[in-house]
């Protein structure tokens, strides 16, 4: 018997993209075993059950409980491994979000289950999990398997794609988790919103810059296309670690994977470590001067050029055609 | 103040990644291992907080015999002791964290620092399995610490912001880039850490939960379709982005 735990992410009472995708990835389950998907909100409402039903849930239990208006990655856990109990679920999926990554781990711990971080795919042998997982931030790709009874996930987003399967009716309950004060371990005192900027990891079109710009000063250059675009401004290690540029914005294996569907590098050489974060976007667009430069082999397009002149003509060109 | 740092050994961020002859792990010839970035962030947050506080601060790992030049690492750069859990096998996560569990519920530290991930499988997930087995409180992806008493103010990375938690010592942190700027060894510390102690335990034998079938590289062919900088180049760009791959 197979019983699935979908945990979705919300937002204000709405649902992220993210919680689509884990939908998703739990109807995979269903196909392969006839598994009975359990949708899980946090203080969720009744428009969350509309939202769902277009993803094919059936049910969706709401945890309530005043103690987890913030979020607390033990009190989530603790409330979620009750709610596994009660109905004897055997597999549990994330979004490999902030929050995900935290919960999942803890939750595997409980449910002494495997647990296998940020897939990219999901498959089935003999109604078994198969999955995959970047390694080495990109550089290689591991299958793997469960050997555990009890399975847990998370996964990248942005990756499986949300498919809709409308149903007609939804169940909804509420469950109350036994949970007290301290059970909130490390409560969340602040936060903090970066205004109005788009985070790289979150961006359909990330523009980046490398050592070729030069100075912080001519940022505005990356800024500029990237606000033209919609899209993100990131970096590369060497213009973070000069502290030209945020770390929050650094691209790469000690910074942030993205797999936007446009990768603008613009005076990036493409150091390894640099490619592995960002060589799974659908397009790379490159533009250096130096046409021997690593990041035009893995290039959609590029430009040899100084992106002095390159990236206001750029900029213009888009602003004419779009 | 006794501290606690986990640290691990990974393939050095320049390393070309190539698939060894078991077709599920990495072919390690030639591969430079270094100290895990990220732990090179809490290993300084640790020094820092003895030279302010007094105590000791240990450091961990989790691995093979040739774990122990990461543990001379820490120890020259300014770790007092260092422990070396001492396992030939291929091994998951849970495994690490409880073995890490274990002697750390031995020995009480006050806080246990770590890098958020280490860059080989990037799972993340050793701090919040840790935390569950000692039910610690946890702070992860920490750029920024403030302590006050037995208190600890963590400001984090979260998408799109950042929020501050409130920690009670003894707790566990997990850092991010840019909590600190790690100081590098010299050369006489180099030395002086060769006369540190560096404690042996065997681990256990242990049964993975999870099993990999296999490794691959990526593989994406690009359209590599290079011009040069004139304007029409420029144009003929922008209509490709256009119109062959629908972005805009």
């Amino acid at each position: 018997m197979k019983k699935i735990i979908a945990y979705l992410d919300s937002f204000n009472g709405n649902l992220k993209r993210t919680a689509f995708e884990v939908a998703t990835a739990a109807s995979y389950f269903h196909k392969e075993n006839s598994a009975e998907i359990i949708a899980v909100t946090i203080n969720g409402n009744e428009k969350i059950a509309e939202q769902l039903k277009e993803y094919g849930i059936t049910r969706l239990v709401n945890i309530q409980s005043a103690l987890l208006e913030k979020y607390s990655s033990s009190a989530i856990a603790k409330a979620l491994f009750q709610l596994i109990k009660k109905e004897n679920s055997d597999t549990a999926i994330f979004s490999a979000t902030s929050y995900g990554l935290e919960l999942a781990p803890r939750v595997a711990t409980k449910m002494n289950a495997g647990y296998i971080a940020d897939i990219i795919e999901l498959t089935f042998q003999n109604s078994k999990a198969i999955v995959k997982k970047p390694v080495y931030a990109g550089k290689a790709i591991i299958s793997a398997s469960f050997k555990t009874e009890n399975v847990v996930i998370s996964l990248r987003p942005n990756v499986f794609t949300p498919v809709k399967n409308p149903v007609s009716n939804i169940s909804v309950e509420n469950f109350n988790p036994e949970l007290l004060q301290e059970d909130i371990k490390a409560p969340v005192i602040d936060t903090y919103k970066n205004e109005g900027k788009l985070d790289v990891k979150e961006a359909d079109i990330v523009v980046s810059g490398g050592r070729g710009i030069k100075g912080p000063e001519n940022y505005y250059l990356i800024e500029n296309l990237a606000a033209k675009l919609g899209g993100a401004v990131g970096a590369s290690r060497a213009v973070v670690d000069a502290g030209w540029r945020p770390h929050s914005e650094q691209v790469g294996q000690t910074g942030k994977t993205v797999s936007p569907t446009l990768y603008i590098a613009c005076g990036i050489s493409g150091a390894i470590q640099h490619l592995a974060g960002m060589s799974s976007s659908k397009f790379i667009l490159a533009i250096n001067k130096d046409k021997d430069a690593p990041i035009f082999k893995v290039a959609d397009y590029g430009i040899v050029g100084d992106i002095f002149d390159v990236l206001p003509k750029l900029t213009n060109e888009i602003e004419h055609i779009s | 103040m006794n501290i606690l740092v986990a640290v691990s050994r990974v393939p050095d961020t320049t390393t070309k990644i190539l698939v060894g002859s078991d077709g599920k792990f990495i072919d390690t010839n030639n591969v430079k291992f270094i100290l895990n970035p990220y732990d090179e962030y809490a290993l300084e947050e640790a020094i820092r907080l003895k030279e302010k506080n007094g105590g000791k601060v240990i450091a961990i790992t989790v691995g093979p015999a040739t774990a122990q030049d990461i543990l001379r690492n820490a120890l020259a750069v300014g770790a007092d002791e260092a422990v070396h859990i001492k396992s030939e096998q291929n091994f998951d996560s849970f495994f690490v964290a409880s073995q890490i569990a274990e002697y750390a519920s031995k020995m009480k530290p006050d806080i246990i620092f770590m890098g958020k991930q280490s860059i080989d499988f990037d799972s993340l997930q050793v701090p919040s399995i840790l935390s569950d087995i000692l039910d610690l409180p946890l702070a992860t992806i920490v750029t920024k610490l403030n302590y006050e008493g037995n208190m600890v103010k963590a400001e984090r990375e979260i998408e799109g912001g950042k929020e501050v938690l409130s920690l009670q010592m003894p707790c566990i942190i997990s850092a991010q880039k840019g909590l600190n700027e790690p100081r590098y060894p010299k050369l006489p510390d180099i030395m002086k850490a060769k006369k540190k102690p560096i404690e042996e335990i065997d681990a256990p034998n242990y049964e993975n939960n999870i099993e990999i079938i296999g490794m691959e590289l990526p593989s994406r062919s690009r359209l590599n379709k290079i011009v040069g900088d004139t304007d029409e180049d420029i144009k003929e760009i922008v209509r490709m982005l256009h119109e062959d791959a629908k972005i805009f």
